[in-house]
């Protein structure tokens, strides 16, 4: 009896596992296929147009309002650090670079991955339960050209565009309370910043990391989309997947990039 | 099992009984464990995937039992979108046979609408002035007739049968609703259980001595396929709870 339980539970264990990797390997078989689909964006540019619209300009309130009050609290946060120190003139440096290399890129993406990852995933999937992915085949289109690949390419160009926003209005966001309200002088602030932020390791550093991010996460939401069983069920299950999914690579991704890129 | 050209085939047979899935290794989203499907010469199975997506532009049409509009077109795009995909035509072309496919349905008033405000039905023959619009060889209609009123299920029947004559197109009817395809199928296959039970005209099925196919063709509640999921009498499924209960 108790050789048999433990029996199905080693099976039980093995075909998870088993399974995992399944989902794996199809998902990598799924890349490959996007990736061969995206030259068609060439003939087809209106497509990713539209999607840049979808993914990228409706994404961009959240990610000004988000980014604002990030700025905001940072400012805050270091003044009370570095005011015991006398240290307070350092607020811009501490603000831009605690932006530029880790909060901007991590930030976008974990948003991007709830806001449009989702409706990605919930967007394909419905597309998949409702045959209408099916139907697009039996017309002799195919749908990893025409739904897939510019919801893909969009999100992997969207990414990087709206960190670099994330970034600015942050940035500007820890301007107005370092000025406004706490008595930084503006030219301290800006000079600062101009002194110690390095184009190269700071900014390009960021924006590689977003668009790893991007290209994570927008790969995560088409798969699961298109990958989903066909059912509400399903389909509910998809949608959260990408979610976590999607952020806990963004956190996971960033530890990784962090020490790469920073000689730590 | 052969399809011929020119005719109407019709498969039936109760629910989950693969009927579907046999369009879908007809049309090539599927592949079979075993056996091939020839369509026009070519085995379905060995084409390239250019090559399967050339033979589904040529010969192939199909119509879903959900229509399966394109949601975010219109009735017209929906319409237009085989042909804006597959040919080089002028919009004005294009517009033209757009307007020329949704009069054969009846549809041409309802051109500007969305598939969100078209009913079952409507959205039915959307799908057929879509699945005609690249004039295939054959057409393939799943479940064509489930869950229609009477008199959507009277259109889409007269539909079928039309433009099978007018347009010569060969036609496979997969469906369980046995009068309406029975009325307009020239050949009838018979499925269960992924297996041929037994084809023949419509006539000469009527007349079948085989008791499963009676009860399919009758809608009987009871017969070779039983009433009862169970294999279990009552009485025993009755007595064991009452044992389990007293030890």
């Amino acid at each position: 009896m108790i050789a048999d339980k433990v029996l199905n539970k080693l099976q039980q264990i093995g075909y998870k596992t088993l399974s995992r990797f399944n989902r794996v390997g199809r998902a990598s078989l799924f890349l490959w296929q996007v990736l061969f689909s995206l030259p068609y964006m060439i003939q087809r540019p209106r497509l990713l147009v539209r999607q840049l619209y979808y993914v990228g300009v409706q994404t961009l309130l959240i990610i000004l309002v988000a980014g604002l009050f990030v700025g905001m609290v940072l400012a805050l946060q270091a003044y009370i650090v570095l005011v015991d120190f006398g240290a307070e003139d350092s607020i811009s440096l501490m603000v831009s670079l605690s932006i530029l290399r880790e909060l901007g890129p991590v930030f976008t993406g974990l948003l991007f991955a709830g806001r449009a990852g989702s409706a990605l995933t919930a967007e394909i999937g419905l597309m998949k339960s409702t045959e209408q992915l099916s139907g697009m085949e039996m017309m002799a289109v195919n749908p990893m050209k025409y739904i897939i690949a510019p919801r893909f390419l969009a999100g992997v160009i969207a990414v990087p565009l709206l960190t670099s926003i994330f970034m600015a209005i942050a940035i500007l966001g820890g301007y107005f309370v370092a000025t406004e309200m706490l008595g930084i002088y503006e030219g301290v602030f800006w000079s600062q910043m101009q002194n110690n932020v390095d184009f190269y390791t700071d900014v390009v550093n960021g924006m590689i990391k977003s668009l790893v991010f991007g290209f994570v996460v927008v790969w995560i939401a088409v798969f699961e989309g298109h990958d989903c069983m066909p059912t509400s069920e399903g389909l509910g299950q998809a949608t959260t997947r990408t979610v976590v999914h999607g952020s806990l690579a963004v956190l996971g991704l960033d530890f990784i990039l962090t020490a790469l890129m920073f000689n730590v | 099992m052969d399809i011929e050209r020119g005719k109407v085939t019709a498969i039936m047979g109760p629910s989950g009984t693969g009927k579907t899935t046999l369009l879908k290794l007809i049309g090539g989203q599927l592949k079979p464990d075993s056996g091939t499907v020839v369509v026009d010469g070519e085995n379905v199975h060995q084409l390239s995937l250019s090559a399967l997506y050339d033979l589904r532009r040529r010969t192939m049409g199909m119509l879903f039992q959900s229509g399966a509009l394109l949601t975010d077109l219109s009735v017209y795009d929906n319409v237009a979108f085989p042909l804006r995909e597959h040919t080089a035509l002028p919009e004005e072309a294009i517009h033209h046979l757009i307007l020329l496919k949704l009069e054969a349905v009846g549809l041409r008033g309802a051109r500007h609408l969305m598939p969100a405000e078209l009913s079952g039905g409507m959205a039915r023959r959307v799908a057929l002035a879509r699945a005609i619009a690249l004039d295939p060889q054959m057409i393939m209609f799943d479940e064509p007739f489930t869950g229609q009123d009477p008199i959507s299920m009277g259109v889409l029947v007269k539909l079928i049968h039309d433009m099978n004559h007018a347009l010569g197109m060969t036609s496979v009817v997969v469906s369980h609703d046995v009068n309406e395809t029975a009325s307009i199928s020239d050949y009838i296959y018979v499925i269960s259980d992924g297996k041929v039970v037994q084809s023949g005209t419509p006539e000469a099925l009527q007349h079948s001595d085989s008791a499963w196919v009676k009860q399919f063709l009758d809608g009987d509640a009871d017969g070779p396929v039983p009433f009862h999921y169970s294999n279990k009498s009552l009485m025993d499924d009755l007595m064991e709870g009452i044992k389990s209960n007293r030890s």
